[in-house]
């Protein structure tokens, strides 16, 4: 059980929420009882790459790809806490 | 009312979607609780909507973006079709939210719904205590609720516990929180009565006192403190004994649809007693056209509605003015500022009210006996 983030963590979304979709808002949300948070366009874009399988390191070379090879290690760290202290992710 | 007037504010007024859909879905319920904010006259509608309805109902509200679902009541437990209910919301993406007393429940349902794709299960609870629970419930629930809610848990759901506090419970708070931790709930409702439906009927019998109240907050913030990041509790002080209205239903047709069990198409789920509405029924109109072109759903959007205080204050896109409901049971007018509010004219009478009743408590003034919700009742009171 790894519970710090570093590159080698796995995070998954915790069986308490739900990442999903939402077309008519044109982006991801978290649902949970009774609550919803509407993610920017940059959470959606971390989240969507949470498996379970893929590791830190690899969300994060993924992303710098996609974005032009922009450094975003720290943005990436910094969401996760977030996520971390709002129980949306698990690590293993 | 100037026609050209209101025209011109339509035109301004950006309706948002309709994100909160509360289906009602019966009005019966096992449980006689005297603070059920169903209306009290509920024996009227009792026509309820079929499946093939509420299943139309779903996919037009997600259709408009609805994503939270409420399947409350009365005690929705006793449709029979419930599941079928549930496994279309989620066939269709819907966060589905099952709000129910417990009773009625069973392993089997609990299972039933999860394979169906129940997302989450609130039990509400009546108090801590056995005797207590059960004289407010009107039956004997309370062991039943509390094996629910320890199977709500065996099947992996996220728990909601939800109390509504009043006079008769408000000195339980510690008692109640230990229950919740005990019963591993993840989070914790301390609903504070809000005086409609029945408990505005019972109102007299049910408003704690100003003393129990900051007791009850003083210790709901020690429990929120030893129970950070572990169990979330949430503790609401009771509009009456503050001084701004709180931002009701985060605004009139802002993100909340509730539809009552006949098939009537609600801003909030008391304000069919509001006079001169005549609500759109989804029997007749489709979600879309109730929530962007009924003209009940636009009455109080926006702000171009309000009288004054309201009207000129600096604080309306924060709070909306307050209650509509609350403005008509305690003013007569719908469009009045939430007495709730200091700085509305009729704040004052508030005060005295609750102070009168609260002296009353206090000095052993004879009540009258708490009226149990049920449909006998309901009956009576229609024919009044
Ligand atoms: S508040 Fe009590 S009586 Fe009303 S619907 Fe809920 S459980 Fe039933
Ligand atoms: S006057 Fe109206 S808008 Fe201003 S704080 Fe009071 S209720 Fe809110």
């Amino acid at each position: 059980m790894n519970t710090e983030l570093n590159n080698e963590a796995v995070p998954s979304i915790s069986q308490q929420f739900r990442f999903q979709w939402e077309e008519v808002q044109k982006g991801y949300v978290i649902l949970y009882p009774e609550g919803m948070v509407k993610l920017s366009g940059s959470a959606g874009e971390i989240l969507r790459r949470v498996d379970g399988k893929t590791s830190i390191g690899s969300i994060i070379n993924d992303l710098e790809q996609q974005f032009d090879g922009v450094d975003l290690k720290d943005d990436v760290y910094k969401f996760f806490e977030v996520a971390m202290e709002n129980g949306w992710i698990t690590l293993t | 009312m100037a026609g050209s007037h209101s025209h011109k504010q339509d035109e301004d007024l950006k309706i948002t979607p309709p994100l909160w859909l509360l289906a009602e879905l019966t009005y019966k319920c096992p449980l006689q609780c005297p603070y059920c904010s169903n209306p009290v006259d509920m024996a009227k509608y009792s026509n309820e909507l079929s499946t093939e309805d509420w299943l139309r109902v779903l996919r037009e509200a997600r259709e408009l973006g609805a994503t939270q679902l409420g399947l409350s009541g009365g005690e929705p437990l006793t449709r029979p079709d419930l599941d079928i209910i549930i496994k279309e919301a989620r066939d269709l993406g819907f966060y589905t939210n099952l709000i129910t007393s417990g009773v009625g429940m069973d392993e089997e349902k609990i299972k039933s719904f999860k394979e169906a794709g129940l997302d989450h299960i609130q039990v509400s609870f009546q108090a801590s205590s056995e005797e207590l629970n059960n004289f407010i419930a009107g039956t004997d629930a309370f062991q039943h609720k509390l094996e629910m809610a320890k199977l709500v848990k065996k099947y992996g759901y996220p728990m909601v516990l939800c109390f509504v506090l009043h006079r008769h419970n408000e000195d339980q708070v510690a008692e109640i929180l230990d229950l919740a931790i005990a019963l591993e709930a993840d989070y914790v409702e301390l609903a504070t009565t809000q005086y409609y439906g029945w408990a505005m009927h019972n109102k007299e019998q049910l408003l704690p006192t100003r003393e129990q109240i900051e007791r009850a907050e003083k210790i709901a913030h020690e429990y929120q403190e030893k129970m950070k990041g572990k169990m979330r509790i949430f503790y609401v002080v009771p509009d009456y004994f503050e001084d701004r209205p709180k931002p009701c239903m985060n605004g009139w047709g802002n993100i909340f649809l509730t539809i009552a069990p006949d098939g009537t198409a609600l801003p909030c789920h008391s304000a069919r007693q509001l006079p001169g509405m005549e609500f759109p029924n989804v029997r007749d109109y489709s979600i879309e056209h109730i929530w962007y072109g009924s003209s009940d759903f636009n009455k109080f959007r926006g702000y171009g509605w309000m009288k004054e205080p309201c009207r000129s204050c600096d604080e309306k896109e924060k709070d909306f003015g307050g209650c509509r409901c609350q403005a008509y049971m305690l003013t007569g007018d719908p469009a009045n500022t939430d007495p709730v509010c200091s700085k509305s004219p009729n704040h004052q009478a508030l005060l005295d009210d609750v102070a009168r009743i609260e002296s009353d408590f206090l000095n052993h003034v004879e009540q009258k006996p708490l009226v149990f919700r049920n449909m006998r009742k309901s009956k009576e009171l229609v024919n009044d």
